[in-house]
């Protein structure tokens, strides 16, 4: 007996570069000509892989290419990767809104899919129409809708404003309507692309757990497109990277994840030889080549810089981000040192190094950004980005129970009597 | 292990001639009055004649035409009140010619949805077909005034045709239905036939007797006119309602064999292009 509710075979799609112009209609005389003879298209051969920074000579483009996968009901499967890796391309043929060139997908029971929220509002047509009009574009009977406007109206929070038109509504409000419409479509298989980046967190937490409870709950199966890795990782328990139109992996979340970051951050320095006055001509972190950095030696970043005489007094900073882009950390040069006697020759390099202790950072990956300013001024002369990967290396600490944080200090703690 | 499964949706690159799921339409019935709901309500939103829109088109249009044809180029009417004459025509060619001209870009105007969500995409021109009925239908109602009043004045006198009126209006969907949606399927990729169906339908109202009647065709002529699928139809309504106007069993069998023929090529041609119209648009 197999729970199996949706089986990917073989699937690909081409797609064709450039305009679609004045080759057309002779490609398509071709094809048909090709299809009267009962050969192959004639384009389908071509095409090269998917990978938006190179350039190719051929017309046609492989956006997926000998995709398999399955998902079992009641599963959630994360899909991640890069932008233009297939991610939407798949899901738009999940959603029936385009077909494959090759391959199939077989799905049991109803599928939802939410590639934008509130698709189909209408402007003119108040909070409550639209509440109609969006359920039965999205397969609802209207009886259903009848028997779920209070809860949706409740879920979305803009109870308030349902007889005005949606015109007149925020964006935030519409994303909420939108969602809660989608949310209370019920179907067995539900199809989720990244919708919730507008709505405030609130709101976002909110669609997070009725996506959780309804995976949970009610046994329905959820496909999740994100870039927000942590609520991959909170809701998904399975999770393919997709990497120029193939699934290069697939399994458990958190090994998916760390393999999409590494790919993504394989560079622990910057460099600039172009530095003509003021800038930063490089930075790093460990040796070239390192894809972790050890979570049990201090982290040393080695910064060269070149600063003008002109600037009588610069500073330097260090700032560490996490993965999601919020500021952990920020550490001066001017807190530590003296520097505003120092005399500047021109075009001397200057090279500075911050020490961060061992066991600071998490298991994780960090983006450094070194920042060069006029102190006077205020203005930022230059800065610098590259990204450290903390790996579980010459560290004796248990780790196990330390997922969420992103810092984890090593404290001076004392047992008092 | 070999067992059959029931999969309820498969997705497959191409599929046959006539592949069209009647179930599947069916179950999105809802949607298709909700579409025609939002035509009707939201077209004249924020104008102060509101629904009287629907009305000042073809009364204008009549106004114009009894001047130009009537009293300037005195283009026969078979004898009838100008003024009446020229509103049956306008009023039931207007229908047609809605119903072409905007089932005609179902696929460019809906390009966000369609990219967005699936459903049966003939919900969208099946919706046009009946919003545009509705407002023909108030149109119509103009008409009737104004005829009651020929009507009560002995100048108009109706016939049996009129019974008709049901049969030629769902011969009129049909057709333009038909040509709307395999316009709509081509531009997807060919959009030079936008340009060609803007004023096509102008001059096949020309090429209709909507300013003129049948009769008044020159003899060596009135054969090529026959072809056209709408001319008898226009005819039928003005030999119910006028009294005066050719109505012929073969030419109307004709027009509604023309329907049919011209609605399934549609739909066939329509259904292929749906799937995968979002790459080509």
């Amino acid at each position: 007996m197999s729970d199996t509710v949706i089986k990917v075979e073989n699937l690909s799609k081409q797609y064709r570069l450039g305009l679609v112009g004045t080759g057309t209609l002779s490609h398509d005389l071709n094809r048909f000509w090709a299809r009267v003879r009962g050969k192959e298209d004639p384009y389908s051969k071509i095409g090269d892989v998917n990978d938006r920074t190179t350039k190719t000579d051929s017309d046609y483009v492989w956006a997926l290419k000998d995709i398999n996968f399955e998902v079992k009901k009641g599963e959630v499967l994360g899909i991640i990767g890069k932008n233009g890796a297939g991610k939407s391309t798949l899901l738009k043929i999940l959603s029936r809104v385009t077909t494959p060139t090759t391959g199939s997908v077989r799905m049991k029971g109803r599928v939802g899919s939410l590639l934008e929220v509130g698709t189909g509002f209408h402007p003119e047509l108040t909070g409550r129409e639209n509440v109609y009009l969006n359920g039965a574009i999205l397969g609802m009977r209207k009886w259903e809708i009848d028997k779920k406007l209070d809860e949706i109206v409740d879920f979305s929070g803009v109870e308030k404003y349902l007889d005005t038109p949606v015109k007149r509504y925020s964006s935030g409000m519409k994303v909420r309507l939108g969602f809660a419409v989608a949310a209370h479509l019920e179907p067995e298989i539900l199809i989720v692309d990244e919708v919730l980046a507008v709505g405030d967190s609130d709101f976002q937490t909110k669609c997070l757990g009725k996506m959780e409870d309804v995976s949970k709950n009610h046994g329905r199966t959820i496909l999740f497109v994100s870039h927000n890795l942590p609520s991959i990782t909170s809701l998904c328990s399975r999770a393919l990277l997709v990497d120029r139109g193939v699934i290069t992996l697939s399994g458990d979340t958190s090994t998916v994840i760390a393999d999409y970051l590494i790919g993504n951050t394989r560079k622990n320095r910057y460099s600039n030889l172009d530095v003509k006055d003021n800038g930063i001509l490089s930075c790093s972190v460990g040796t070239e080549g390192d894809v972790y950095t050890p979570v049990g030696l201090p982290t040393v970043v080695d910064i060269s810089f070149k600063v003008e005489k002109s600037i009588k007094d610069f500073g330097l900073a260090l700032i560490v981000t996490n993965e999601n882009g919020s500021q952990l950390l920020s550490s001066e040069i001017n807190d530590c040192l003296n520097i505003k006697d120092l005399n500047l020759e021109h075009g001397k390099v200057l090279n500075a190094r911050v020490t961060i202790p061992s066991h600071f950072f998490n298991l994780k990956c960090y983006k450094f950004r070194i920042s060069l300013g006029d102190n006077l001024s205020g203005s930022i002369l230059d800065s610098a980005e590259f990204q450290v990967n903390y790996s579980y290396k010459m560290s004796n600490l248990i780790y196990k129970h330390r997922k969420k944080a992103d810092l984890v200090p090593l404290f001076k703690w004392d047992l008092l009597d | 292990m070999a067992k059959q499964e029931n999969w309820s949706t498969v997705i497959r690159p191409h599929s046959g001639i006539f592949d069209i799921d009647f179930q599947e339409i069916w179950k999105y019935r809802d949607l298709l009055w909700l579409f025609v709901k939002r035509d009707i309500t939201t077209v004249y939103k924020q104008t102060v004649l509101g629904p009287l829109w629907f009305i000042v088109r073809p009364v204008l249009t009549t106004l114009m035409f009894t001047f130009v044809f009537g009293k300037m180029a005195k283009v026969s009417t078979d004898g009838l009140p100008h003024i009446v004459f020229y509103l049956s025509g306008v009023t039931f060619w207007g229908y047609f010619s809605e119903c072409l001209n905007k089932t005609s870009n179902t696929f460019t105007k809906n390009q966000g949805l369609f990219g967005k969500v699936y459903f049966p995409r003939i919900i969208v021109p099946g919706s046009i077909i009946f919003s545009t009925f509705i407002k023909f239908l108030i149109q119509v109602s103009i008409f009737l005034i104004v005829w009651s009043f020929y009507f009560s004045k002995g100048q108009v006198s109706p016939s049996w045709q009129i019974a008709l009126f049901p049969v030629v209006i769902c011969f009129m969907a049909m057709t333009s239905l038909g040509f709307g949606i395999i316009f709509s399927s081509l531009t997807t990729k060919y959009r030079d036939l936008r340009f060609l169906l803007g004023f096509g339908v102008q001059l096949w109202m020309y090429g209709t007797p909507v300013i003129y009647p049948l009769s008044a065709i020159p003899k060596e002529y009135v054969d090529i006119v026959k072809w056209n699928p709408i001319a008898p139809l226009i005819e039928t309504m003005r030999a119910g309602f006028l009294g005066k106007g050719s109505f012929d069993w073969n030419m109307f069998v004709y027009s509604g064999i023309f329907a049919v023929v011209i609605m399934a090529i549609g739909i066939v041609i329509f259904s292929r292009v749906e799937k995968n119209f979002m790459d080509t648009v």
